[in-house]
């Protein structure tokens, strides 16, 4: 009997980090950002737009707002990595609203006040939303409970054959 | 054992079905505008010159003279062809509530307004044509993909965002369905204090 749960114990040692490998394997970053793969063309800088060094801090920021945006006249493609007009359009008045001094947070409501939600590559984490930002955990936790109980199914069944072959077949 | 396997297999399965079945019935290129209920986008605007026009709206066109009247808002390109589709449509609606308090206005996205003066000239008669160069107008209502239109309460309010070529059934539906709202006493003032019946 002691034998079994030796081997059980032995079993599961070796599988614990196995499941931890495979769970930083898959690292899990949450949902990103849809328009990887997709980048073509940079969007031109505004004309005339000689960028004097303070402008480059604000210019920094710009991209990294508009790189959040959802281009709505494109296929997945954020307003910095799209060329056309519309998506350059929304970068001036990202560039305008943040030269006021207004925080990105503010700037990101202002195009989903009228785009919607949608605008935003990245889903906000509260509400509905949650569930893609808790669900991977979940099954992955769901998934080591199926393994855990499983193998400790087996190596019992295992044990048990092994101890009842001495005697009965079966 | 097995009735518990399958009660947990249908507590698992049934909301990823659910889930998969209510997606898959909506259009992705439809999003909700959260505009819907909401102020319209304030907006004064250059009006097209050209002859076909009927050029009673003068030179500049602020939505805020409006109030009161049904505005119908529609973004359109000579680059667009299902534009030129619905173009028939929009200019007989328009022609037939013209007396009835509803006004139409075409909003000219990302175009050369030489084009339009062409393209409107060899339709014929339209409604007036407005110009925003830089977008601003279009951004402020979430245009994306054109053709799209708007169609304006007299409280001042979005009604409704349609997705592409409209016809005229659907014109009169959402105007007829407008128009059947009781008028707001002081629409200017109802829409400050930001109370009234949002329009559906």
């Amino acid at each position: 009997m002691s034998d079994a749960a030796r081997t059980r114990r032995r079993a599961i040692a070796r599988l614990v980090p196995a499941v931890a490998l495979a769970a930083s394997a898959l690292a899990l970053p949450g949902p990103t950002a849809g328009a990887t793969g997709l980048v073509t063309t940079r969007a031109q800088e505004p004309p005339g737009a000689g960028i004097a060094a303070a402008d480059t801090a604000l210019e920094a920021r710009v991209r990294e707002l508009a790189s959040g945006l959802r281009c709505p006249v494109c296929q997945g493609l954020s307003i910095e990595d799209s060329p056309t007009e519309l998506a350059v359009e929304m970068k001036n008045i990202i560039r305008e609203q943040l030269a006021a001094g207004r925080f990105p947070e503010e700037v990101r409501q202002y195009f989903v006040e009228r785009y919607g939600e949608w605008v935003l590559l990245q889903p906000r984490a509260s509400g509905f939303n949650l569930v893609v930002y808790v669900l991977p955990w979940v099954a992955l936790l769901a998934g080591g409970a199926v393994i855990v109980v499983g193998v400790r199914r087996w190596t019992r069944q295992g044990a048990g054959a092994e101890s009842a072959s001495g005697g009965e077949t079966g | 054992m097995k009735w518990s396997r399958a009660i947990v297999a249908v507590a698992l399965g049934l909301p990823v079905v659910a889930l998969l079945a209510r997606s898959m019935g909506n259009d992705p290129k439809i999003i909700r505008s959260p505009l819907i209920g909401r102020p319209a986008p304030a907006f004064a605007l250059a009006t097209l010159e050209s002859d076909v026009l009927r050029t009673e709206a003068g030179d500049t066109v602020r939505l805020e003279d409006h109030l009161g009247e049904v505005v119908v808002l529609n973004f359109w390109a000579t680059w667009c062809y299902p534009c030129r589709q619905e173009h028939p449509a929009l200019v007989s609606v328009a022609r037939a509530y013209r007396d009835r308090g509803v006004r139409f206005y075409g909003v000219l996205y990302k175009d050369d307004p030489a084009a339009a003066r062409r393209w409107l000239d060899e339709l014929g008669e339209s409604y007036p044509t407005v110009l925003d160069p830089s977008s601003r107008v279009a951004i402020d209502y979430g245009v994306g993909a054109i053709p799209e239109t708007y169609f304006i309460g007299r409280d001042g309010r979005v009604a409704h965002k349609h997705f592409g070529p409209i016809s005229v059934e659907e014109l009169k539906h959402q105007i007829d369905a407008l128009l059947a709202e009781p008028a707001p006493a002081h629409p200017a003032a109802e829409v400050a204090a930001g109370s009234g019946s949002g329009a559906e």
